[in-house]
């Protein structure tokens, strides 16, 4: 042995492996479960996910053009007489909406004027951009879409997303050039609405198959199939107003203290095109009397608890 | 020695590291391609890794599922780790049981890699069930299925830089 001279010294490399499998993997998944708690518990990780983000997003733009390009020699290729009645559909409503567009600026006006007389506040109108949705984020386990405007464009976590027909979500992630959008439809997604015929308020929530549920209303409320659903406003992020859902099943079980009520969206939430992301509401400072109002309705709703 | 299969005849040239790295990559890409919610898309990225690792396991490790699942989570809008987490218990897997995979023609290996892709996606599941997502219906596993469909092609096109020609140089010296 001591003619080869290698006592003292470590083994050739020739088994050189690194640590034993199961303490890489030991490793790793504590590494990834604590990259998911970070993420969902503290959300410490979007720094990460914005970088990682960034350097996607040229690979992402390359892998989209061939579906793009498809996509545009379809278009290309749609016949001439689609096109016509689709331009003919679009002039017939613009000249309806022409109507309430041209006396639009005349009933601001004298809205303004009314509301002050009667010394209420005004109402705020939030700005907006419009954007294209890239493409349906393929997570199975959630609903989300992919927009192209993002921090670059002024986009912020929190902003609405509507389409020409109504709400389709909410910005929840901000990335440099895009943004995740949470559709309405998404299960932990849950909206402030109320009912337009009769004002009747509730909170509207996703049920996580491509419908809406409302939630906590109890068996005998005054909610009819068909009523449309508004936003009400009340959560200050989304424009009082807009439609929402409209109502297609009630099911009035007397055994549940809720009558269970589904709603379908209205806006394309699940289909491709434009929407416009509606500017952060920011909620108006509080009136000069607010400590005396705030007082006087705890007491009245203290009241109104004690049956 | 490297071969296709272990009972195999048919000598490889060895692996190019280089070349393993760029086929995740491409699968990565693959994946990305926007195809929204269309059920049975094979995840590219958990096949050619369940693949390099029952082949190269020596090359390939946890340490790259780790890196690829974390763009993958990135890519899909989820929740960080939840890729990584499950690509790296098919790392461990794939590599563990290459020993064994090798030994069986094409359809039996691909009968092998089934079980280690459901596991995978079962994986998942049960992480974004127990941090609240929705349940994404049965379809959801399809994707299995179809990526063990394609275990044959990717075989062949990932071992093909590792074949060398049948005939023979008669004037070498050994």
């Amino acid at each position: 042995m001591s003619a080869t001279g290698h006592i003292g010294h470590s083994p050739p490399p020739f088994f050189k492996r690194g640590p034993a499998p199961l303490v890489r993997l030991t490793f790793f998944l504590a590494l990834s479960l604590a990259a998911m708690v970070a993420d969902l518990r503290f959300g410490m990780l979007e720094p990460v996910r914005a970088a990682v983000a960034a350097l996607l997003w040229p690979l992402q733009k390359a892998v989209m053009l061939p579906v793009e390009g498809a996509g545009e020699a379809g278009t290309y290729l749609a016949d001439l007489a689609r096109l016509k009645k689709e331009n003919e559909e679009l002039r017939a409503r613009q000249l309806a909406q022409a109507n309430q567009l041209l006396r639009q600026a005349h009933l601001d006006h004298e809205n303004r004027r009314l509301r002050a007389l009667l010394d209420m506040r005004e109402r705020l109108d939030a700005p907006a951009q419009a954007a294209e949705i890239l493409y349906a984020a393929r997570d199975p386990f959630s609903r989300r879409i992919v927009i192209d405007r993002g921090m670059t464009h002024g986009v912020e976590a929190g902003q609405p997303v509507i389409d020409e027909v109504g709400v389709i979500g909410q910005v929840t992630r901000v990335f440099p050039l895009t943004s995740e959008v949470t559709l309405l439809t998404d299960k932990n997604q849950a909206i402030p609405v109320q009912v337009q015929r009769n004002g009747l308020r509730a909170v509207l929530a996703g049920a996580g198959n491509g419908l809406l549920e409302l939630k906590f209303l109890p068996a005998n409320a005054d909610v009819e199939p068909d009523d449309v659903l508004v936003t009400s406003g009340l959560d200050g992020i989304y424009l009082p107003g807009l439609p929402v859902a409209r109502v297609t099943r009630i099911d009035r079980d007397n055994s549940f203290s809720f009558a269970r009520i589904e709603c379908a969206p209205l806006a394309g939430v699940e289909r491709q095109g434009q929407v416009l992301v509606l500017g952060k509401r920011v909620a108006p400072p509080p009136p000069e009397d607010a400590p005396e109002q705030v007082k006087r309705s705890k007491g009245r709703k203290a009241k109104g608890n004690k049956p | 020695m490297i071969q296709p299969t272990h009972s195999s005849r048919r000598i490889l040239l060895p692996a190019r590291t280089w070349f393993i790295y760029l086929s995740l990559l491409v699968a990565a890409l693959l994946n990305l391609i926007p195809l929204g919610r269309l059920p049975g898309v094979p995840d590219w990225v958990a096949l050619v890794l369940a693949f390099w690792c029952i082949h190269q396991p020596l090359k390939v490790g946890m340490a790259a599922a780790f890196c690829f699942g974390l763009v993958m989570d990135v890519a899909h809008a989820a929740v960080l780790g939840q890729h990584a987490f499950a690509y790296v218990l098919l790392a461990f897997f794939a590599a563990g049981w290459s020993r064994r995979v090798l030994w069986f023609p094409l359809a039996q290996q691909a009968l092998h890699v089934l079980p280690m892709l459901l596991g995978t996606q079962l994986v998942m599941l049960l992480i974004r069930l127990a941090t609240g997502g929705e349940f994404p219906g049965f379809a959801y596993f399809l994707s299995s299925l179809t990526a063990t469909l394609f275990w044959y092609p990717a075989s062949y096109l990932l071992l093909l830089p590792q074949y060398q020609p049948v005939e023979r140089d008669e004037t070498r010296p050994i």
